[in-house]
């Protein structure tokens, strides 16, 4: 059996809580479980709102903060207790795009900056001119040349741009697995297919696996292998990513479908729905199905315990006491 | 509805705003900064140009009146005080004086505030609690009292050693300062991203953080400067100062001990006031420009350039 | 439901930027209007120039940008020169900006009551209970609970934020309401409880709108003229099925292509950023850097609108 390059197993985080807390403890992520495989490469997308707890998993799995209770294993071994060189393979191997394309880039350096970081703290290469093309091969596979931008300022160049090298910089590590923490949502929707045809062509040619983390499940749609959708920290319905959208089984997931903005006039949406007040959005429940206030459909057992998984098809499954 | 769209090229008489908006030429940093260049260049070129022995006692004749009054000499244009030293020589040499002990202080606090700010932000947890404690009750004593109760007691014999007693309450300030800086930039995506290339937490702090804290690092330092020059000052002027060298500070203490008020000696005790004005007010328009400077939403349209 | 007046007429508008390095013409001769009671969309890349449009009507272009020729006519009246006196009155009682990222810029100190008590009592002479009957039928207006007046703003999600802000644009009830991307940092579902609310202002109100953004799916849901711009040019204008059926100019068929759909799976279509630099644009079109239908005459003479379709014009040499 092949051992997952990434395993998370029952991560949970909880925030506050504690003794002298003021609060109730507050769940952000509650038993998430995923298995990534070296030998295939695919695009897992964890889909979800703000406040699903897809931000948490992201920071877990990237090792800035721990998990309340659960694992996350890298190639077997706990990344809470890394030793130091185990740690530096692992931050080789598990890199990061995210959202903002500007935030991330220090305003004092030019670009070039950014990959003279990585190539001296990772020890890449020999000497400056294997640092040079290793860089200017980096950049050619996301459609960019080293003499356009590595001189320039971050400020001087697009949101496309900044996000296209920020893939260079993490491709350039080789590694086999990058986060993307909505790597599109800042970049103007004409422009996006760019950087997810990059993703593609990682996943396809370079053999990257990718955690794509977006609320936009029609981009998701597009690029996705395998999906889990999120809310408030559970997980509702998982599997391929083209069944969960053709087919939403989840009350939940069905009503994100549904919000898509449909791109013709002659669709529009029904507005005699009645969409949920802000307040029935906004409460917290922590036993049992966390969708109950806003289900249409709901039903006294749902605040018993958190269903259990059920299986609606090969390689489909959702958490719901409509299914049973 | 419309009628020509036009893609014509109008070159339109351009009002070219030019390279003085670099927003490091704030008009009150510059401003402050060109009267400190002045003031100390009149202190360390001056003696090229006057005889500095003329600062010492019994140097010159007693109680001339500047050059302007009556019974003035040209030979000691703003005068001479009671103990025989010339005025303008002493303005000359008490000036790099004040502004030493003010520099060096301020550098000692402003060391230590980075030392102590950095591990406190960055690191957090208890060192941060302890540091702040620590330096939340520093910044509630009464700076002044417990220097002149040291002052009392150790005799300081020179303006290095009284930059040393003042350094003990320059440091708070810096410290808070820049641990609210790292605080907030710890949570810059820059600063993610270096942690991501596996870069250690000094570089992150040298190379990431400084840079962006740099206009704060020295509005800092010139209000630290400021605040030291004010508590040297007070010392000397106290009688509590070094009492070899003049500066500032020590000749409004020979004037007020030698009643010059009273004598209406007024060219005694009012130059070294009027330079502790010029040179606070030029601290001060430097500290608010480098504010500017580094806080963008500070600059109003046509103030900042 | 929408007649024929306009209430906002765009004439020949041109807004420069004045940069060190020459001057960014962000807006080249656009002409645009408003007929009362409907939704215009104004959509486009970030620096195409729809926002320098929104801010410049509301004579609010930040410096160095500056308004160099043209006309900006609010039911008939041209405010291009009036004084500041003048456009503070017409601010927000004829024209009312629902701006980028609104909800930060609720004042996090200050109760909701008196933030729009503060925009309203400007205006009118107005205090007491009438004052406060009138803060909380807006906000029922637009679908918030009535215990939102005495809130702060960080005790709002995102989406009540946001619609405290169509509240506030709503309150004098202005000809014209400018939204400037309403929706854009929202969750879906919220984004659509937003946009619902927004048309049901319109409806109610007979308010019309520009509603400016670069999803063009939401644009299909919520307008009903289309009209893209491309560095700084206006290059298609037209109603909102007609556009969807016949995109004529090939930057509209990019957008309308871009679309991700979650019905079927179509390759991605990838394309280039904004090529020229905006403070030397190219004799003819703008679009002749990225159009796949690019010929000689696009280089030489930027084209002419032409009308298509009944209010459906398009400036593309192809059709010249």
């Amino acid at each position: 059996m092949e051992q997952p390059i990434i395993s998370i197993q029952e991560a949970t985080k909880v925030y506050g809580g504690g003794f002298l807390a003021s609060s109730k403890p507050f769940v952000a992520l509650d038993r998430f479980s995923l298995d990534i495989f070296e030998s295939q490469s695919k695009i897992v997308t964890i889909a979800g709102e703000s406040g699903s707890g897809k931000t948490t998993l992201a920071n877990m799995v990237l090792g800035f903060t721990l998990p309340t209770s659960g694992k996350i294993l890298y190639k077997g071994q706990d990344v809470a207790t890394m030793t130091r060189e185990q740690r530096r393979t692992y931050r080789k191997e598990v890199q990061a795009i995210f959202q903002d394309p500007y935030e991330v880039y220090n305003p004092f350096y030019r670009v070039a900056h950014i990959f003279n970081m990585v190539v001296r703290h990772f020890n890449l290469t020999r000497n400056k001119q294997e640092a040079q093309q290793l860089i200017e091969d980096a950049l050619n596979v996301v459609g960019l040349r080293g003499d356009e931008i590595l001189e320039k300022y971050p400020h001087q160049l697009s949101g496309g741009q900044r996000q296209r090298i920020m893939v260079a910089r993490a491709y350039m590590l080789r590694p086999r697995l990058i986060v993307a923490d909505e790597p599109v949502s800042a970049v103007d929707a004409s422009l996006r297919a760019m950087i997810l045809d990059i993703m593609l062509k990682l996943r396809d040619q370079h053999k990257i696996s990718f955690l794509y983390i977006t609320h936009d499940l029609s981009t998701a749609y597009q690029i996705s292998d395998k999906m889990y959708v999120l809310f408030q920290g559970t997980t509702v319905e998982r599997g391929n990513a083209s069944k969960i959208i053709e087919k939403p089984q989840h009350p939940y997931v069905q009503e994100l479908i549904d919000s898509i903005p449909v791109p013709d006039p002659k669709l529009k949406w029904d507005t005699n729905i009645t969409l949920p007040s802000e307040e029935v959005m906004r409460m917290k429940s922590s036993v049992g199905c966390r969708f109950y206030p806003r289900c249409a459909k709901h039903m006294d057992v749902c605040t018993k315990s958190f269903p259990e998984y059920v299986k609606v098809e090969d390689d489909h499954e959702v958490a719901c006491y409509l299914y049973k | 509805m419309a009628v020509v769209a036009t893609n014509s090229n109008p070159k339109i008489a351009s009002r070219r705003v030019s390279i003085w908006d670099s927003p490091w030429l704030n008009s009150k940093f510059v401003t402050g900064g060109v009267i400190i260049v002045l003031v100390l260049l009149f202190g360390l070129l001056g003696p090229l140009f006057w005889n500095t022995d003329l600062a010492f006692t019994a140097s010159s004749p007693v109680n001339l009146p500047p050059v302007w009054d009556t019974g003035g000499d040209p030979a000691h244009p703003l005068g001479t005080e009671s103990n025989g030293r010339d005025m303008l020589a002493q303005l000359v040499v008490a000036i790099p004086s004040s502004l030493k002990v003010g520099l060096v202080a301020a550098s000692i606090g402003m060391a230590v505030g980075i030392l102590l700010g950095s591990i406190a932000g960055y690191v957090g947890g208890w060192p941060d609690h302890i540091i702040r404690t620590i330096t939340d009750s520093v910044i509630t004593i009464p700076s002044l009292m417990v220097l002149i109760a040291i002052a009392a007691y150790v005799k300081m014999t020179d303006t290095t050693a009284m930059a040393l007693v003042l350094a003990l309450f320059a440091w708070p300030g810096p410290t808070r300062l820049i641990r609210s800086q790292v605080l907030t930039l710890r949570e810059r995506g820059f600063v993610r991203m270096a942690l991501l290339s596996n870069v250690p937490a000094l570089e992150i702090m040298l190379t990431e953080m400084v840079p962006n804290m740099l206009p704060w690092l020295a509005a800092s330092l010139t209000g630290g400067i400021s605040g030291a020059i004010l508590g040297a000052t007070g010392l000397e002027a106290l009688g509590l100062g070094p009492t070899r060298v003049p500066s500032l500070g020590t000749i409004i203490n020979n004037a007020l001990r030698s009643s010059a008020l009273v004598r209406g000696m007024v060219w005694w005790w009012l130059p070294p006031i009027i330079v502790l004005i010029v040179i606070f007010t030029a601290f001060f328009l430097m500290t608010i420009g480098l504010d500017e400077i580094a806080n963008p939403r500070l600059r109003g349209y046509g103030n900042g350039k | 439901m929408a007649s024929d007046q306009k209430v906002l007429e765009l004439n020949d508008l041109n807004v420069h930027y004045f940069t060190p390095r020459g001057a960014v013409i962000a807006v080249n001769h656009v002409n645009l209007y408003v007929k009362k009671g409907e939704i215009v969309g104004l959509v486009g890349e970030s620096g195409c120039g729809k926002t320098t449009v929104a801010m410049s009507t509301l004579q609010m272009v930040s410096a160095p940008g500056r308004i160099v020729g043209g006309e900006i006519k609010i039911e008939g009246q041209n405010i291009v020169n009036l004084p500041e006196k003048e456009l503070r009155k017409l601010r927000w009682s004829k024209l009312a900006l629902i701006p980028q990222g609104a909800m930060n810029s609720l004042n996090p100190v200050t109760k909701i009551k008196e933030q729009m008590a503060d925009g309203i009592t400007a205006h009118e002479k107005i205090s007491g209970a009438a004052l406060r009957d009138k803060v909380l039928k807006l906000l029922n207006d637009v679908g918030l609970p009535e215990r939102v007046y005495n809130m702060f703003p960080h005790e709002l999600s995102g989406g009540m934020k946001q619609r405290v802000c169509i509240a506030m644009a709503v309150a004098l009830n202005p000809a014209v309401i400018i939204a400037d991307e309403p929706t854009s940092a929202l969750d879906v579902i919220v984004q659509r409880v937003v946009a619902q609310t927004l048309l049901d202002v319109k409806n109610r109100l007979g308010v019309s709108m520009i509603m400016i953004g670069h999803d063009m799916g939401l644009l299909a849901q919520m307008v009903d003229r289309v009209a893209v711009m491309y560095a700084g040019n206006l290059v298609e204008v037209g109603p909102v099925g007609s556009i969807f059926e016949h995109p004529y100019h090939p930057y509209t068929q990019l957008l309308i292509d871009a679309i991700p759909s979650t019905k079927q799976k179509k390759p991605l279509k990838v394309t280039e950023g904004l090529t020229h630099d905006l403070r030397n644009p190219p004799p003819g079109c703008c679009f002749q850097f990225r159009c796949p239908f690019v010929r000689d005459a696009c280089r030489q003479k930027p084209p002419e609108f032409k009308q298509m379709e009944p209010d459906h014009f398009v400036a593309c040499v192809q059709y010249n």
